[in-house]
């Protein structure tokens, strides 16, 4: 197939190409085979992709074979977590992943959208830059400097300043009952809302620097205010994308492992209060996974994996999906 | 007929780089063979591969770097994954040794098809740490508020159970704050291996492993996240290992023992909790000194074992493993103090030696 479309294109060239096709076959060869060479290897390369996918599934499922057979859906409802009677139950853990990376995302969408905002339409060029700048810098930090970050100073922060404000105002609701030590659900989003931040404001950017122009001068024009131009025109034309980047946020905070697992406090609980301590899904892996004995502890953590792999799995195929629709359904075109 | 040539090129790519794997691993091999028909004239190099117990890893690398002194053909590889890890290591035959802070479990010897030894290699002691202010000197605690504390039974620092132990320091009313560790870890096995031997109720409730289902409290990435707890919380009552509280200065509790005393954590009261324990050793040595017999014993130690296939390999790996963990029994105990390792008693580096024996005679 490569060959033949080599040869129609040469053979536009008239003269040349008669003498070509003379001697051409085997001129040609050397050419179209190492192209079609390089094709199947690039090829083989993304099929290793589909293929390390698809092996990394099979051997979480058979390494949480047991744990499936022995608990079975019950696995995700149960909340007792006990090594040294063998029973184990995820119930806990997801609760935790689940509230803090909530916590993480109201945080980091309103703060992240809101730099997105100045970056584009407000910053002039070169502080932009800058702050454009920091904000990914912020993504190359590693996580455990993140979790004694927030263990050493956030979470006393937390203890002293942030949770006795939040108690005093807000202490009518059950989030913000009783008393916090420092480490707890409520540190454990806000150092996650914060490591989460460069992705939603990053991406958003890029949106919203999509948006055309023509669109704004006509809200202008039509004698709107920035902000109802921002509000009205700019920010549900760029909705979809700004969704997905919350989307692919939310794949990292319900990941991260190392930053959380300094700060939440790693007690196995469901509890209304934020500022009680929790655990979650990745933590407990890491926590126990090096020490864990016996088949069936091994299997039950295997399957935590499981569970996290097709979460995440299913978060950021949704980030895609709204990432197209941006792209080519009617929310608009970029 | 371009494609099948296409096909062809493409498998001889995939061929060489098999090929390529399989040359060099050959290469290795070689290599090996030829090191060993070598060693009549000249030392060969044996390297020495080992994982399990974090505790014992800073000891292990000053042995592994002083033992290169001794040896300089053998380079112990020792790799701190967990006591967990380095049985199962061990277990699947990927490493010479493994070591680890409990023993293994029948199951896990059951497992491990033919016998393994086990062979002391050190201890260490669990220790009470906490963050009261203004306190002129150490907290005597007693099992009963230990246990009572951590089911949470205990809630505050002038509980009776506490304070009728203290009559000379004013404790106050501050909320205890429990923090454990949230890594599965050979010193919470330790700590909560005493607290089943003390409590009955800590037994039924709770039990012990290297990771339990606490009754209360938080949880805290190994030493540095349990120290960085209780030094962040007013209240807090938490345990690390003795090492990592002598080399952080922290405030360390006394811990009432069998013959009634207080006894200060310290190097001698943990290698006197072992002589006092060492009657009651059973024969493979798999023991537990917790809550040992003794006036001087703190009742909270540990030992570190390193664990070996009876049946191993023999050849120059063999020979290297066993030279180098007798030399550990003898010289290497002289450099644990120095990194806050409690040394093995006198009789019971006699007993490990003997179990050496088994695997290969000394003096071969």
């Amino acid at each position: 197939m490569v060959a033949d479309s080599g040869m129609v294109s040469v053979s536009a060239h008239g003269e040349r190409s008669r003498s070509f096709r003379r001697r051409g076959p085997r001129a040609l060869q050397g050419w179209t085979s190492g192209d079609a060479l390089f094709r199947k290897v690039c090829t083989a390369f993304g099929l290793a992709i589909v293929a390390l996918l698809a092996l990394l599934l099979y051997e979480l499922a058979r390494g949480s074979s047991l744990s499936l057979s022995r608990f079975g859906f019950g696995f995700a409802f149960e909340k007792v977590w006990d090594p040294v009677a063998e029973k184990f139950g995820a119930a806990t853990f997801i609760y935790g992943t689940m509230v803090t990376s909530v916590i993480a995302l109201l945080v980091a969408v309103p703060l992240g959208v809101g730099i997105a905002i100045f970056l584009v339409e407000m910053a002039p060029p070169a502080v932009g830059n800058i702050i454009g700048f920091l904000v990914e810098l912020l993504a190359a930090i590693p996580s455990i400097v993140y979790g004694l970050w927030g263990l050493f100073v956030l979470a006393p922060l937390v203890r002293d300043h942030v949770a006795p404000f939040l108690h005093a105002t807000l202490g009518f609701l059950p989030f913000f009952s009783g008393e916090s030590h420092g480490v707890g659900m409520l540190t454990a989003g806000l150092v996650l809302s914060i490591m989460v931040l460069p992705f939603i404001a990053a991406v958003s950017r890029d949106v919203l620097a999509a948006v055309p122009q023509p669109l704004r001068e006509g809200s202008l024009a039509l004698g709107a205010t920035k902000w109802e131009t921002i509000w009205g025109v700019v920010l549900p034309y760029g909705r979809t994308g700004i969704g997905g980047s919350v989307i692919l946020a939310l794949g990292r905070a319900l990941g991260e492992t190392m930053a959380v697992t300094m700060v939440i406090g790693n007690t196995p609980q469901i509890v209304l209060s934020l500022f009680e301590p929790g655990y979650t899904m990745s933590s407990v892996i890491a926590n126990e996974y090096s020490e864990a004995s016996g088949p069936l502890y091994l299997s039950s953590l295997t399957e935590l994996g499981l569970l996290l792999f097709i979460a995440t799995f299913a978060v950021n195929g949704t980030a895609r999906a709204l990432i197209w629709r941006m792209a080519h359904g009617p929310g608009g075109r970029a | 007929m371009i494609r099948s040539g296409m096909f062809l090129a493409c498998i001889g790519l995939i061929g060489s780089f098999a090929f390529g794997c399989k040359t060099s691993s050959n290469g290795e091999a070689a290599e090996g063979g030829a090191a060993t028909s070598a060693s009549a004239q000249v030392a060969e190099t044996v390297t020495l591969n080992g994982a399990g117990s974090t505790f014992v890893y800073p000891m292990m690398s000053r042995w592994s770097s002083d033992y290169q002194k001794v040896a300089p053909s053998v380079h112990v590889n020792y790799q701190s994954i967990g006591s967990g890890g380095g049985i199962r290591q061990l277990t699947s035959r990927t490493v010479q040794f493994g070591a680890t802070d409990g023993p293994m479990s029948d199951d896990q010897l059951k497992e491990a098809k033919s016998p393994v030894l086990h062979i002391p290699l050190v201890m260490g002691a669990v220790v009470p740490t906490y963050n009261l202010p203004d306190l002129p000197h150490a907290i005597n605690f007693t099992p009963e508020a230990l246990a009572g504390v951590f089911l949470g039974e205990i809630k505050a620092w002038n509980d009776p159970k506490i304070s009728a132990a203290n009559a000379d320091l004013k404790l106050p009313s501050t909320p205890i704050v429990v923090v454990h560790r949230s890594d599965g870890s050979g010193t919470t096995y330790v700590w909560v291996d005493y607290l089943s031997k003390v409590s009955a109720d800590w037994k039924s409730k709770v039990g012990m492993a290297t990771s339990v289902n606490w009754p209360v409290g938080l949880g805290g990435k190994g030493n540095e996240g349990v120290a960085g707890t209780v030094r962040q919380t007013p209240g807090a009552l938490g345990y690390v290992e003795l090492t990592y509280a002598l080399q952080n200065k922290m405030p360390v509790g006394h811990v009432k023992n069998q013959a009634g005393g207080f006894i200060e954590p310290t190097l001698e009261s943990v290698t006197a909790a072992a002589a006092a324990a060492l009657s009651k050793i059973p024969d493979d040595l798999r023991y537990s000194i917790t809550n040992a017999t003794g006036d001087k014993a703190y009742p909270i130690s540990g030992t570190v074992w390193a664990i070996v296939y009876q049946d191993m390999a023999a050849g120059p790996e063999k020979t290297a493993l066993m030279n180098f963990l007798r030399w550990v029994l003898r010289d290497g105990q002289q450099s644990c103090a120095a990194l806050n390792y409690a040394p093995l008693p006198a009789e019971l580096i006699q007993k490990a030696n003997a179990k050496l024996d088994l695997i290969e005679p000394a003096g071969k």
